[in-house]
């Protein structure tokens, strides 16, 4: 999806174990599921508040890429 | 996981073991972001556990570590803390671990005002053991040896610590993170024996046993049912019956035990 906003939210396929957190407690429904698994769909809403990333259980989600932590 | 977290954690060692939704890695990682937000020492720390679930906890990070007996944290941490005072001592340990067999140890260490820091990885059930109630499984919930409804009533521990002696006492829950991560925060820079009774959901076993559904549905009732201490002043015994009140609950500088005893040991000297 092409969006306005510089960052990027990753999500590790590697670590991720599908719980759903993070889809259901975005205070902007920047997620979507699919099979369960967190795909990025509203990335303009995010306001990088990173609740998601300190919900989620298995450190798979960083909000915002390295560059712009920077 | 962020990069500037990656040194806290035995990243090979990734990921953890703990189910799906099982909120203690939610618990783990806020207590790695607590300590890098008051950039502590890594060097300088050192996380002591017991057994369960919860005390799998060190396992994954990367700090001085100590994997202990069942119920036995806070009795190997008293000996770490006496022995190197300089190092900052945080016990993870989980509600049967804690409150159960090592509740003795738990109340001698509130007693003494040792400084260490406990946090307490509540769930609620045994979840490695497969799901034995708790002393800190509500009374009329379901577990694996509670077929009929649990008939015991539930410590609160946080009341248990601070009649104890602990200086620093709080609670906080895995889904309002933010308010625990500061929680902890205090905890850790408090000097003394500070507890933090972290609600945390077992889906595997206390989910399941009481029919509450999904992690996130879980997540949800621990969001309805808890009150900051302030709004429950207003309100009656029926009205917090059930409910999960968080916030601070007690904070007080006293004599610290490990600075005591040091001052024996210059007495016990003095006209050698």
């Amino acid at each position: 999806m092409v969006s306005e906003k510089k960052f990027k939210i990753s999500i590790n396929d590697r670590t991720c174990k599908r719980c759903g957190i993070c889809i259901a407690f975005c205070p902007k429904k920047v997620f979507s599921s699919e099979n369960g698994k967190p795909v990025v769909v509203n990335l303009d809403a995010c306001t990088k508040c990173k609740l998601c990333e300190l919900r989620c259980p298995d450190y798979a989600i960083v909000v915002g890429g390295e560059e712009d932590e920077q | 996981m962020r990069k500037e977290l990656e040194k806290y954690f035995r990243t090979e060692k990734l990921p953890h073991i703990w189910c799906p939704g099982c909120s203690h890695g939610i618990l783990t990682g806020a207590v790695v972001r607590a300590i890098d937000n008051l950039k502590l020492d890594q060097k300088k720390i050192c996380i002591v556990s017991g057994i369960g679930c919860s005390s799998r906890a060190p396992g994954y990070l990367n700090f001085y570590t100590l994997h202990t007996t069942h119920g036995r944290a806070l009795a190997f941490a008293t000996g770490i803390k006496l022995a190197n005072p300089d190092l900052k001592v945080i016990v993870l340990t989980g509600d049967g671990d804690c409150a159960a067999i090592g509740g003795n140890h738990f109340i001698h260490a509130a007693r003494r005002n040792i400084d260490i820091t406990t946090i307490v990885f509540n769930n609620s059930i045994y979840g490695m053991t497969s799901g034995q109630y708790s002393p800190m499984t509500p009374k009329g919930s379901y577990a694996t040896t509670a077929p009929y409804g649990n008939i015991d009533r539930n410590f609160d521990l946080c009341k248990l610590a601070q009649s104890a002696g602990a200086t620093y006492v709080a609670r906080g829950t895995v889904y309002h993170i933010p308010q625990l991560i500061k929680i902890i925060e205090k905890a850790l820079q408090h000097k003394g024996f500070s507890l933090v009774d972290a609600v945390s959901i077992c889906p595997t076993y206390f989910g399941r046993k009481n029919k509450m559904g999904s992690p996130v549905k879980m997540m949800e009732f621990i969001r309805d049912v808890s009150i900051p201490i302030k709004s429950a002043e207003k309100l009656s015994k029926e009205e917090l019956a059930g409910k999960i009140l968080i916030g601070e609950f007690y904070e007080e500088q006293a004599p610290e035990y490990t600075e005591e005893y040091a001052k024996v040991i210059e007495k016990s000297q003095e006209g050698d």
